[in-house]
């Protein structure tokens, strides 16, 4: 035993690649080998008659992707993830607030786990929980009735773009629901960005004559800006690849993630689907990009 | 101390390939050392940090290994042997007790690992506590502890295996100064009563003359002189020497030339110079300059004065007040005096 | 420490919005407990008409439900294993040495879980189609483990670097083999975050359903089977009572997780 493990200990890049070797071969063949096979299916395309995949290379499946339906897809998509994107940005921002600069480090321990729980609980059953919220004869409908104020309900549910049969079937209770799913993955990046604000910071912006609201906008919130950069990247990715949601309270309007998920399963074509998913991850490069340049990666 | 050579480097040379952002290159953290430390020693690596006496420790321990050149153990090459097949333990400098053990448990440790009975074990994890003065605290966590006292069971733990050569790494930079005065004592009696070699790596030059049989000083990567505390502080082998140990004047160059008639260059140790009047007149063996007071600082036990003997040239010059008070020697300053010093306090340290 | 400026009250507003925005976050998966006491058995009607403990007996006897229960644990039980070793693995040769494409590894085990989770699920698709992999348990398994290790590979990786690293070097020079030295001092320092990771790793592919959808073929792992309820609703009164169960089960593995790592920030600080 010793003399195997002297042998080990003599040659540290030995070591190493016996560390690495098991995770990023894992990590090469599964993932990365996936990502190039759904690469080269996206190249292929789909018979209509037989309904086979021909092994071709193609361009002809990205053709598709320019029909005005799925850019219909895309542009939803992203102004979901958008206007989930903003709306998670100031629901989290008290709260993170509040973590970061007032509780005390008991309190602050159990809101963080308060924030973490929801974060790692049951996407699903979380999802399905707003399902019964938002039927017709659940709580939400109780409420207004309870108020005297259906009309209320009933005028936002005949609005056009974003109105439906009831909130659990409309892109108003998808967004409710996004917002609250998503909204852990903004809170944690906005605490953490907080907590490195000094609070001498906030103690020399109002020594130089600057009233509370003042030293909010001009010194907290800038600050605080990576983090809401670092958090729109989770809400934005998860909305915009996210396909549970819109099959469970969407109506027949699809979205990206659906589209991919009904593309793959119903009809077999996983041409479409791969090349539809380079959507979404050209999107968030780009993404990314923009939010190195703000600084959130320090943020994370 | 006997004439038996405990550890002995030869030529070795350590070099690192340091890889940054947008450059590279190779650094000799250890270039081409050669010394013979004996047996029962009590020696100290002196240097700047980055001076290569923490890698020289950690060649000694097995951390690392030498680029070039041997290391020897008690004659036998170790240069290729892994930490745990040498017999020498290390005290470090973060202590690096482990957490999620008593004390007991981290000074047996050794013990338990070479599977010694555990009646036996805790019978030797005793006396190590009474050795370092902390019986009764077997139970303990390191948490627990003050700073002092897990320098003393890191001390313990080290001892325990009665190692044949114990490697301090700056044990007592992280203690405050009253603490550290009291632990260089111990250390040196507790040196003496296990008998065995202390290697001691320490950046303070005060730390090292006390507590040194002998000691070599280091400066980037190279040894620069090794010898006893004494013969380091008056006879400094090189310039960088009489600077890093102590304080000392050099004299070289065109003042050099005038005072001594050479053209070497020489240390002098501000103690050693005697300051007297205008007119006085230099015994046999003795050598004088002249100079101007630019400066005195009043120190209680003795005052410093800034003497300028050339244009820019200045030597420092202590006397102890012995019969002065701050008043008399405030008034020094921009007196004319004469220097006086015996030839023999100069040393010599090359070009 | 940073310095805080708790002691210092937070302004009505602020305080209401952050209370606000914490029952907003918890009320409504609270609410499924109640629903699965409900009498209603077609609709979610609420105020609940009814309460009762039936539902709780009749989810018990359903079989399609034990197996799919039984197929998610087994699934999250191997493929937190797997995460186990690939992520301490990982975490270890980051930590001790220092080579070139050392942030290439850490971008690459985050990947899964930055991208869509439905980017993991189609590329897996694609390669399980291209190679003409039969669907299987194993499929499944090996879908998950690639979004778990990074959850693992982070707490342990967190670990180490607050771990002292002397102590590695003080094993060894006290005479411990590599070996030793993992199983007496590594082992003991980054215990509770390999407890955490993979109890987040379990609770992460417990309740997977996005990639495991692409993965799984006929096969229904339990979120599988909320998810058909959620598109197709037949059995409501028992999906009410399969969440308060899924709820319940990675409740108590994450709010431990949590606490672990909350617990271990907090020694840490007090040194």
């Amino acid at each position: 035993m010793n003399r195997l493990s002297t042998y080990f200990y003599l040659r540290p890049k030995l070591i190493l690649l016996l560390l690495l070797g098991p995770p990023m071969i894992y990590m090469f063949v599964v993932y990365l080998g996936s990502l190039f096979a759904l690469l080269v299916y996206s190249f292929y395309r789909l018979d209509e008659f037989t309904g086979l995949v021909i092994r071709e290379f193609t361009i002809a499946t990205y053709a598709q992707l320019l029909l005005p339906a799925n850019l219909d897809i895309y542009s939803r998509t992203a102004g979901m993830a958008l206007a989930v994107t903003i709306a998670d940005a100031l629901i989290a921002f008290p709260l993170a607030y509040y973590i970061a600069k007032f509780a005390s480090p008991r309190l602050k321990t159990w809101l963080y786990i308060a924030v973490t729980i929801p974060l790692w609980s049951s996407y699903l059953v979380r999802v399905y929980a707003w399902k019964l919220i938002l039927a017709k004869e659940g709580i939400i409908s109780w409420f207004f009735h309870f108020l005297h104020i259906d009309f209320v309900l009933e005028w936002l549910l005949s609005l056009p773009a974003i109105g439906g049969s009831s909130l659990s079937f409309s892109p108003i209770g998808m967004f409710i629901t996004f917002c609250y799913i998503w909204l852990p993955y903004m809170i944690v990046p906005i605490q953490t960005a907080l907590e490195r604000v000094p609070k001498s910071l906030i103690e020399a912006s109002g020594d130089l004559g600057a009233n509370a609201s003042q030293t909010f906008r001009k010194v907290v919130l800038p600050l605080a800006f990576p983090g809401v950069v670092a958090g729109s990247i989770f809400t934005f990715s998860l909305t915009l690849g996210d396909f549970i949601v819109p099959q469970a309270l969407g109506n027949s309007r699809y979205f990206i993630g659906q589209a991919i998920y009904s593309h793959q399963g119903t009809s077999g074509n996983l041409p479409l689907a791969a090349a539809m998913t380079m959507g979404p991850i050209v999107i968030m490069m780009i993404y990314l990009l923009i939010a190195r340049k703000l600084g959130a990666f320090d943020a994370l | 101390m006997s004439d038996v050579t405990a550890v002995e480097f030869k030529n070795v040379s350590r070099v690192f390939f340091v890889r940054h952002r947008d450059q590279s290159g190779e650094v000799r953290a250890v270039d081409d050392v050669s010394m013979e430390i004996s047996d029962g020693e009590f020696f100290s690596l002196l240097g700047p940090s980055g001076s290569g006496k923490t890698t020289c420790l950690r060649m000694i321990a097995g951390f690392d290994r030498p680029t070039s050149g041997s290391i020897r153990l008690y004659g036998k090459d170790v240069s290729n042997l892994p930490p745990y097949e040498r017999d020498v333990n290390t005290v470090f400098q973060d202590y690096a007790l482990f957490p999620h053990m008593s004390i007991g448990e981290n000074i047996a440790y050794g013990l338990m690992i070479r599977k010694v009975p555990r009646a036996e074990r805790d019978k030797r994890v005793d006396e190590m506590l009474d050795l370092v003065r902390l019986p009764g605290f077997a139970a303990r966590k390191p948490s627990q502890l003050s700073g002092g006292q897990r320098q003393r069971v890191a001390l313990a733990r080290a001892l325990v295996n009665h190692p044949k050569v114990l490697l301090l790494d700056e044990p007592l930079g992280a203690l405050d100064l009253k603490l550290r005065q009291q632990m260089q004592v111990e250390l040196k009696s507790i040196q003496k009563r296990v008998g065995i070699t202390f290697i001691f790596v320490t950046h303070d030059q005060e730390e090292a003359l006390t507590m040194s049989d002998r000691m070599a000083v280091f400066n980037q990567g190279r040894v620069e002189q090794i010898g006893a505390p004494s013969e380091i502080y008056e006879k400094p082998a090189s310039s960088f020497v009489a600077g890093f140990v102590g304080t000392s004047n050099l004299l070289g160059g065109e003042a050099a030339r005038r005072i001594t008639g050479s053209n070497q260059t020489f240390s002098i140790r501000p103690e050693k110079i005697h300051l007297g009047p205008q007119n006085g007149q230099a015994s046999p063996g003795q050598v004088f300059a002249d100079g101007v007071v630019r400066d005195v600082v009043y120190l209680g036990l003795y005052t410093r004065y800034l003497v300028e003997v050339e244009n820019g040239v200045d030597l420092v010059v202590v006397e102890q007040n012995l019969r002065t008070t701050s008043m008399d020697v405030l008034k020094a300053r921009g007196r004319k005096v004469r220097l006086f010093w015996e030839k023999e306090h100069m040393s010599q340290v090359g070009g | 420490m940073p310095s805080r400026s708790y002691g210092e009250k937070a302004s009505l507003g602020l305080t209401l919005g952050a209370v606000g925005t914490l029952l907003f976050l918890h009320v409504p998966m609270w609410l499924i407990f109640l629903y699965s006491f409900t009498t209603d058995e077609a609709a979610f009607t609420f105020p609940l008409p009814g309460l009762t403990t039936r539902w709780f007996g009749e989810a018990l006897q359903r079989a399609d439900l034990w197996s799919a229960l039984t197929l998610s644990l087994q699934v999250a039980l191997v493929a937190t294993f797997a995460a186990l070793i690939l992520g301490t693995l990982a975490a270890a040769a980051v930590y001790r040495s220092d080579f070139f494409g050392k942030e290439a590894v850490s971008l690459l085990l985050v990947l899964p879980i930055a991208l869509p989770g439905i980017v993991t699920g189609i590329a897996l698709r694609s390669a399980i189609g291209a190679l003409d992999i039969p669907f299987s348990y194993w499929t499944i398994v090996i879908g998950h483990a690639t979004f778990c290790v990074v959850v693992v590979y982070n707490n342990v990786l967190a670990r180490f670097r607050r771990m002292q690293g002397s102590q590695i070097e003080a094993s060894m020079d006290l005479g411990a083999n590599p070996l030793q030295t993992f199983r007496y001092v590594v082992l003991p320092n980054i215990a509770t975050a390999l407890l955490a990771g993979g109890m987040l790793a379990f609770a992460l592919s417990f309740d997977e359903v996005i990639v495991t959808t692409f993965t799984a073929g006929q096969q229904s792992t339990l979120p599988i089977w909320i998810f058909s309820q959620l598109t197709r609703p037949r059995d409501r009164p028992v999906t009410n009572v399969v969440a308060t169960f899924v709820i319940l089960i990675t409740f108590l593995p994450i709010f431990f997780a949590q606490k672990l790592s909350a617990e271990s920030a907090d020694t840490e600080g007090t040194k």
